[in-house]
């Protein structure tokens, strides 16, 4: 009886784990570690399960090599900062102001959080043609519109100053939403107690929102923070359809959009995966250094 | 106080207004574009609302591309990616939850762990294992990688673990089996979470862009944002055309929203836990 109970045990978890086991393994396990091992060769993806016989060639640290020695990847890692630092305090400024917003209780609310969150529902190909369009040169209404205020707007996307601008502007247009409602989730997590202590004191919604607000979002704002550098260095439909082809002089080259040709465009398949695994690095290293950071601006209500 | 009791109401019209407005400006513009003649889209100073309405970029998008083809492809796309990343994930996230067995946690903690390695890594031994098997420019090769979704098996284990777990004890004293029990009883009780989650993957597949431009080529395949993308390679200046396309693109799932937007607000602040 024990056995026979013990023998179905093993068949329903067997069973049940089955698709998602094969599929970590399939798409998950082995690709991770066939990626490393391809970023060790100079290959073209040619006959993949002939790894030993000749086609691709072991170069070592070859392509990690010739990458960073490169100027090509630190124009890479250049455009990408210059993205973080337009579109971070940006975003977090919009979202923070969304979210306080949407904590009201006002009639329109409703309205007004499905009209913040439409364009996180739109898919990135269909915003990134919006955009091109509105930031377009002669025809586009952002430039119509500085032009009534007296400024001669810019050839946005064809500029190689104002291209990135222009995908953060996008970017940011899309995102706010998403991170308002994360960060409305913390807004209403607060104790009203907090508000109302600081209200007999007299303090006013500025020093309310700075003393008592901020640090008690400060969780969320770490959540968010992690994401939005997460995402950045993987910033990639904005810059493929805004600036068909990364941009004047290269000026919106990314590293997902790097990977992506030297993979599937120019076969390099072992020169993008090493590239893949900078990526990794760099991730890895950048959300390691906010962990360590966040205990000296975190605040954890406990 | 009068002062007051005014001044905080106008500060909040004014500011959500603002927002409001950036939000929706790209939207307005998307629609006058939409349905102006070809001529119109440059004549300076431009029209903001157009002088005569013209559907000509409706009428082009389905006679010059297979545009019907690709919102039938992109519909059965995200409805096949999303039952499978349902079934898949809801089995092992039952076994995760609720059967104790030797390494269970080991396995959970791996299953996890691949989270952190960026889709970037995996998507070129995938490609090529696809390219191997012939999968590539197939709909099989496109949606077999989503059987596996650490996220949504995370999500709801997460919400399975919280079922008491004296229904399941009474079931099996009662002499039902484990798959009658993860039918009857874990699958029903799980409901509100699985429309959550369903919606959040419904909306991230039919948006997808990175994977089905890697896998898919053919004309006759390509999901909606493909169709878009390859449009605006060959009608680059037709304007009218490519904002009709967005539009019709984007309204499926403007619609699902606000159907559904007390279901995917729970999701996202659960989205937001993880």
């Amino acid at each position: 009886m024990q056995s026979e109970r013990n023998r179905k045990k093993w068949l329903t978890i067997i069973l049940f784990l089955l698709p998602s086991t094969i599929g970590l393994l399939v798409f998950s396990v082995i690709p991770i570690v066939y990626s490393l091992v391809i970023s060790f060769t100079d290959w073209n993806g040619l006959n993949p399960w002939n790894l030993a016989a000749g086609t691709p060639d072991f170069i070592g640290f070859g392509n990690f090599k010739s990458i960073l020695e490169g100027e090509e990847f630190w124009r890479v890692l250049k455009n990408t900062m210059y993205y973080i630092v337009l579109y971070i305090p940006l975003i977090l400024i919009a979202s923070v102001l969304a979210a306080v917003l949407l904590n009201n209780t006002y009639k329109a609310i409703g309205l007004y959080r499905v009209i913040f969150f439409i364009p996180v529902l739109t898919s990135w190909v269909a915003a990134a043609l919006i955009w091109k369009w509105l930031l377009s040169d002669e025809y586009g209404p952002i430039n119509a519109i500085l032009s009534f205020v007296g400024i001669d707007g810019p050839a946005w996307l064809q500029d190689r100053i104002w291209a990135m601008p222009g995908i953060v502007f996008a970017s940011i247009w899309k995102d706010m939403g998403f991170f308002a409602l994360i960060i409305l989730g913390g807004l209403q997590a607060i104790n009203p107690t907090y508000y109302e202590a600081a209200h007999m004191d007299g303090a006013n919604f500025w020093s309310r929102f700075i003393r008592i607000t901020l640090p008690l979002l400060s969780p969320m704002l770490f959540f968010v923070l992690i994401m939005c550098v997460i995402n950045s260095f993987q910033l990639f439909p904005q810059v493929m359809i805004m600036t068909q082809d990364a941009g004047p002089y290269g000026s919106t080259q990314v590293m997902v959009e790097r990977i992506y040709k030297f993979a599937f465009k120019y076969y390099k398949m072992g020169y993008a995966s090493s590239f893949s695994w900078i990526l990794f690095v760099i991730i890895f290293v950048f959300t390691a250094v906010q962990m360590k950071l966040q205990k000296k601006w975190v605040h954890y209500d406990s | 106080m009068t002062r007051n009791r005014l001044a905080k109401p106008l500060l909040f019209y004014s500011f959500a207004s603002l927002l409001a407005v950036f939000a929706l400006i790209p939207f307005f513009w998307m629609v006058s574009t939409s349905l102006k003649s070809k001529g119109a889209l440059i004549s300076i100073p431009i029209e903001w609302i157009p002088e005569k309405i013209s559907f000509e970029g409706y009428n082009k998008i389905f006679t010059v591309f297979p545009f019907a083809k690709a919102i039938f492809n992109s519909l059965f796309v995200s409805i096949a990616s999303t039952s499978l990343v349902i079934a898949s994930a809801l089995m092992a996230a039952y076994v995760f939850a609720k059967i104790e067995f030797k390494g269970r946690e080991v396995v959970f903690a791996l299953f996890l762990a691949t989270m952190m390695v960026p889709g970037q890594v995996t998507m070129i031994p995938v490609f090529l294992v696809l390219k191997e098997f012939q999968l590539l420019n197939s709909f099989t090769g496109l949606l077999l990688p989503t059987i596996f979704n650490p996220f949504a098996i995370f999500m709801l284990r997460q919400h399975i673990k919280t079922i008491h777990n004296d229904f399941v004890d009474a079931a099996f004293i009662d002499g039902a089996s484990q798959a009658n029990i993860f039918l009857r009883i874990i699958v029903p009780l799980s409901m509100p979470i699985v429309a959550t989650l369903g919606i959040v993957t419904f909306m991230g597949a039919w948006n997808d862009y990175f994977w089905p431009l890697i896998v898919l080529s053919d004309k006759e395949l390509m999901t909606l944002p493909l169709a878009l993308n390859s449009l605006n390679g060959q009608y680059a200046s037709e304007y009218n055309t490519l904002m009709a396309g967005s539009l019709i693109s984007m309204l499926p799932i403007i619609l699902l929203y606000i159907f559904a937007q007390g279901f995917f607000k729970t999701g996202l602040q659960l989205g937001g836990i993880k």
